[in-house]
């Protein structure tokens, strides 16, 4: 058994408007079409076919990161049966899944200060009409990489590669100083 | 004393006195009053020197065009903001404001001598002066010059204040809150569409606030602007800005606000940005900038007390001061006549009207002399007098163009006004056309480039109803243009209003020759003899003439000027306006602060800093770091007493005789899978990949097209379609970039894809003849025997409990193993890793060490061994280059001859005579001794280090035809002689290889 009671994520400062999502299972899945409707399957969730849409079912998700690429997200430790059952979903398709569990911190900044502190350093619109809850993309914040996605109307939750995810979580703290 | 607060009237809370210095002397005014209404209403006329001939200089304007009435305000010695335009700057309790330019005081300024020689400083000057002798420049001309050019003194402390950033976007942003942008916004906004509306002044309502007798649709026009700007805050879809200057228009309609925050507070919070930067990208844009007073070009017309009309009116009916007890007007234009009415309402003494028309006629002379005011028509200003402000004026009067009455009318100011320039800045910086109005006499936006339209005064409408009209019709067209549908609302005016058409240019003199000078640019002090002299020198281009002269070049960018010299220029040359030509107008509208532009990057935000997860480890063990890209990497780790010469020596010692653990987790790493992914990789590298077995490891290096070495790594088979490829730390992402560009552009065929995995693995390199003595009891489920893992074997375990891929690799040429685990196992790993090392005196070692270590055994570090022109061959790596495949990345660049020419510069070592020098990296070398410069470099170093296990320099180094002069002598040059060195194989140390196979 994995002893996750050494693992040790990136300390970072949290707020009232934001928390560091607990450690997940997180796999980016890359294949042609057929491979993502059979994964769909596999995972459970009927994966997006619009650009930059997220599906949700129960505990897991799945965002739509490209035309062949989808990040998987599910609660902590589920990394064997997840490749398992994506493993024997795929049989006979041509597909590429990469653990990427420890690659990426997830940051939630929510409440209603969540829109203008993401746009303070995000060139995306990122009101509710162009940025509709169930909406995911990649972009930056400042000068990071980040996964951006919104769950719910007040809510967004960052995906941000944990080397990047205290200068992120800095800034955002910098900026929010303002509101 | 001759501004003075009137009685009643203006926009000013009386009830609120607010405290103030200028110059050290202690004023009051009321809160809504800017520094320049202040001051005038406390009787100051002189409000600085002038650049160049440091003239006494009052204020113009009464807006963000100011040119002359420049101070410095002053919080504390940090915050120091020079070149504020006074009639910008809020009054606040305690503000501390300083007159510019002058010295020891305004009224006595010793510069001023400058005046009395200019007929010596004609324009351009110090392009003809300072020619001579030519030594004289560097040690006495230049530091003349800067000392007496450059407007106020830049703090020289750090900027304490905090600075925003802030991206927006929106259906209709509207430019300016006077009639038409308050009517463009009401009438977008009503429509659903997102509205920005943004204006520089503090309050909204521009031009209708000095308008305080004109109703717009029954209502009085200030409570008309209050209850539309009432309206506009409680929509949801409408975002206001005031103390916002729109002042950059770029391409795809991203407009540049710049929003002051703090400025205007006595103590603003620590919490709060002093600017913000919007970086507002719009459906459309409704540009409602307005339009701008032009002031009268006549000899002496820069005296203080010499003032647009408007900004008196703007003084009068907003801030309650009356700029004069007894104005004389000069006009060229309708508009004017009412700052002279509303001034003789307020119990001013208006002394003379002169209409420089001849034929003016109609309301507003009518009305003028209704009120009991003096009105003459086809005159023209000889001349002004008053040391520190004017005192009389000398009105000419003109007949068949010729002047033939003069008279003196005695004042305390002199309100000019030519007619309104329409503010067309923003339109031209988005590249939009302009044309000349004639009638108008004004250059108006004619072809947008930008989705843009122009709205009211801005555009040459004249007339508060036709204004209003225009910009409700502007806003519900630019609102349907990005999908929102509304009917524009028609307003209903009642105002006595005058027309706003005037004349440019320069009023007609008795004497063309006369001395006494009209200035065109106040800010920059260039007169008519100035653009005269520069065409006389044979200047007809108006941006020649512009350069010349520098007129409009100050940081007024000529608002108040530009067209009287261009009129000028036009009249002198006898061409029309529009043949002149307009000079480009260009970003920022106003002067901005650097400070919104850093925004939040300064400070440990200026970039990210990447650690690892053994980072908080290491500061723990006071490792000194250095940067690698954004990565923070432990460079050595210092014990007490040792300098980083003592600590590399050891640490190099330490891996070779016993065991060190190192960080390597900022290799780059990309898990390629898929069917093809070896067909995949045998094309990208130079190396064969198809018969790489699972379990085995391969170094390979990744050639740009053209054939030079782009990175190096070693890519592990982990399943028959799974590799685990490794990159330079600083080329992780170009390497990804690239593999993905060739992926889906040139190989859409080819089925592995990609993922980058380079911080889902936490690697901590294990070197040394103990390392596995460290490792074994760690490690669990995977025989890691010499005989089962044998050198670039790779294989999957687990370690402490946790999945590991584990590598027998090695970049220091000893037994070595790089254990990935999945990051957040990272620092448990590593610590157990260093406990369990301790019996075998286990030695963390940095960058440095690892440099050290590497050399000795000759192996390259991209980026330094190679520097963009180095071939695999270059490099000594031609063995890695599987020469059967039919194709790969770089291949046929490869295949020029000149890429196997004998003198290409070749990787060799270098050693030198004595043991003890060390090479400078970077140090040229040549072939023979006693060269004279220019010498004939064949060659240059590009590793230099001392050597623990060695007991001696090494060094590596590009020469030309470098393998075949092993053996050779050759010579570094330095400043203190030339060093000999003998040219050696690139391999220092075990040579043979046998310690890694331990």
């Amino acid at each position: 058994m994995v002893d996750t009671a050494i693992r040790r994520t990136v300390g970072l400062p949290a707020a009232a408007w934001l928390e560091v999502v607990p450690s997940a299972t997180r796999f980016i899945l890359r294949g042609a079409a057929g491979a993502r409707a059979a994964a769909g399957e596999g995972f459970g969730i009927s994966f997006p076919e619009t650009a930059c849409r997220a599906a949700t079912d129960g505990d897991r998700s799945a965002l739509w990161l490209g035309p062949d690429e989808q990040l998987l997200l599910a609660p902590d430790g589920q990394v064997e049966r997840i490749e398992a059952s994506l493993a024997h979903a795929l049989q006979g398709h041509a597909y590429s899944l990469v653990d990427v569990s420890h690659r990426q911190v997830g940051l939630s900044v929510h409440g209603p200060h969540a829109e203008p502190l993401l746009e303070s350093q995000c060139p995306l619109p990122l009101n509710l009409r162009d940025f509709p809850v169930g909406m995911c993309t990649r972009t930056v914040f400042g000068k990071a990489e980040i996964v951006l996605w919104r769950p719910a109307e007040q809510l967004f939750r960052l995906e941000v590669w944990r080397s990047f995810s205290l200068y992120v979580v800095q800034l955002l703290h910098e900026v929010a100083r303002e509101l | 004393m001759s501004g003075r607060r009137i009685e009643h009237g203006g926009r000013v809370d009386r009830s609120r006195v607010i405290r103030f210095t200028f110059d050290g002397k202690t004023c009051s005014g009321f809160a809504g009053d800017t520094l320049a209404s202040a001051l005038l209403a406390n009787g100051v006329r002189v409000f600085g020197r002038s650049f160049k001939y440091h003239r006494p200089r009052g204020v113009i304007a009464a807006g963000s065009e100011e040119p002359n009435a420049l101070v410095t305000v002053i919080r504390d010695e940090a915050r120091c903001a020079p070149n504020l335009r006074a009639t910008q700057v809020e009054l606040y309790d305690g503000l501390v404001a300083r007159s510019q330019n002058r010295w020891p005081s305004l009224d006595f300024d010793v510069q001023a001598v400058n005046d009395l020689l200019s007929p010596l400083l004609p324009a351009a000057f110090y392009y003809k002066t300072f020619m001579w002798p030519r030594a004289a420049w560097h040690k006495l001309y230049e530091p003349l010059i800067r000392r007496a050019a450059g407007l106020g003194e830049s703090p020289t402390l750090p900027d304490p204040d905090r600075y925003s950033q802030r991206f927006a976007h929106c259906d209709v942003l509207v430019v300016g809150a006077g009639p038409a942008g308050i009517a463009a916004a009401l009438s977008a906004s009503t429509s659903g569409a997102r509205v920005m509306l943004c204006d520089e002044q503090p309050e909204f309502g521009g031009s209708l606030l000095d308008e305080p007798t004109a109703t717009i649709d029954g209502k009085a026009s200030g409570d008309w602007v209050r209850d539309s700007i009432a309206t506009l805050r409680a929509r949801a879809n409408v975002t206001l800005l005031s103390r916002t200057t729109a002042f950059g228009y770029f391409p795809h309609n991203l407009l540049g606000l710049n929003e002051r925050i703090t400025e205007h507070l006595p103590a603003p919070s620590a919490n709060m940005p002093r600017e913000r930067l919007w970086q507002v990208r719009a459906a459309r844009v409704v540009i409602a900038t307005g339009s701008i007073e032009r002031p009268l070009v006549f000899p002496g017309n820069d005296r203080p007390g010499v003032m647009l009309a408007s900004a008196a009116r703007t003084y009068l009916n907003r801030h309650g001061v009356a700029v004069g007890q007894n104005v004389v007007l000069v006009t060229g234009s309708d508009a004017a006549y009412s700052a002279a009415l509303d001034l003789r309402v307020a119990g001013v003494r208006v002394a003379l009207i002169a209409d420089v028309r001849t034929d003016a006629a109609g309301a507003p002379l009518d009305t003028a002399r209704q009120a009991g005011i003096e009105v003459v028509t086809g005159a023209t200003v000889l001349g002004t007098r008053g040391r520190l402000g004017v005192r009389e004026v000398t009105i000419g009067m003109l007949a068949s163009g010729a002047v033939n009455d003069t008279r003196r009318v005695e004042c305390d100011a002199l309100l000019v006004s030519g007619g309104y320039t329409p503010s067309v800045h923003l339109f031209s910086q988005s590249r939009g056309k302009l044309e000349f109005n004639e009638a108008r006499q004004a250059f108006l936006p004619s072809i947008s480039a930008e989705p843009e339209c122009s709205a009211g005064s801005c555009r040459g409408v004249d007339g508060y109803a036709e204004v209003l009209n225009d910009g409700a019709r502007v806003g519900a067209e630019s609102a349907l243009a990005a999908g929102h549908s509304v009917a524009a609302q028609q307003y209903r005016v009642q105002s006595r209003e005058f027309s706003m058409h005037g004349l440019p240019g320069v009023l007609p003199q008795a004497n063309h020759l006369q001395p006494s000078r009209a200035f065109v640019d106040f800010q920059n002090d260039v007169t008519t003899k100035d653009l005269a002299l520069a065409m006389s020198e044979g200047f007809e281009s108006v941006e020649h003439i512009k350069r010349y002269t520098t007129t409009g070049m100050a940081t007024d960018q000529g608002k108040t000027s530009n067209m009287n010299a261009l009129a000028f220029v036009a009249g002198e040359l006898g061409r029309a306006i529009p043949k002149v030509g307009l000079t480009t107008f260009r970003m920022p509208y106003t002067p901005i602060t650097f400070g919104i532009f850093a925004g939040y990057d300064r400070g440990d935000l200026f970039d990210p800093v990447r650690p690892t997860p053994m980072h908080d480890w290491a500061v723990q063990q006071a490792a000194v770091f250095e940067d690698v890209g954004q990565w923070k990497r432990a460079r050595y780790f210092p014990r007490p007493g040792e300098d980083m010469h003592a600590a590399v020596e050891r640490e190099c010692k330490a891996v070779r005789a016993g065991v060190g653990m190192f960080d390597a987790s900022t290799l780059g790493k990309i898990e390629v899978v898929g069917p093809d992914a070896a067909t995949f990789l045998s094309r990208m590298y130079v190396n064969g990949f198809a018969t790489l077995a699972v379990g085995r490891s391969r170094y390979g290096i990744l050639l740009r097209d053209d054939g030079f070495i782009y990175d190096d790594g070693v890519i592990a088979r982990i399943a028959e379609d799974r590799f685990h490829v490794t990159t330079t730390t600083g080329g992780a992402a170009r390497v990804f970039g690239m593999m993905e560009d060739y992926l889906q552009t040139e190989w859409p065929d080819v089925k592995c894809w990609l993922t980058s995995t380079t911080e889902q693995w936490c690697v901590i390199a294990v070197q040394g003849p103990r390392a596995r003595d460290v490792l074994a009891p760690l490690v669990s489920d995977v025989d890691f025997s010499a005989a089962a893992l044998p050198h670039l074997g790779v294989t999957q375990g687990r370690i402490c409990g946790v999945p590991m891929r584990l590598f027998r690799m090695s970049f220091t040429g000893e037994l070595g193993y790089e254990v990935n685990v999945p990051s957040d196992y990272g620092l448990a790993v590593w610590e157990a890793i260093h406990a369990a090392g301790q019996s075998h005196g286990i030695t963390p070692y940095g960058t440095e060490t690892m440099h050290v270590l590497r050399a000795e055994k000759g192996y390259i570090i991209v980026g330094q061994e190679t520097d963009g022109t180095v071939t695999p061959d270059d490099a000594g790596l031609g063995w890695a280059i599987a020469k059967s495949k039919p194709d790969f990345v770089g291949k046929r660049s490869l295949a020029r001859a000149t890429m196997h020419a004998p003198d290409r510069k070749q990787l060799v070592g270098l050693l030198t005579a004595d043991p003890r020098v060390v090479l400078d990296e970077g140090a040229q070398i040549v072939a023979t001794r006693g060269q004279r410069a220019p010498m004939k470099m064949i060659g240059h170093v590009t590793s230099s280090y001392h050597s623990a296990v060695l007991g001696r320099s090494i060094a590596l180094a590009l020469v030309r035809g470098g393998r075949a002069r092993i053996g050779e002598t050759l010579y570094v040059p330095m400043p203190g002689g030339e060093i000999p060195v003998q040219v050696t194989a690139t391999v220092f140390y075990d040579a043979e290889g046998a310690r890694l196979h331990g």
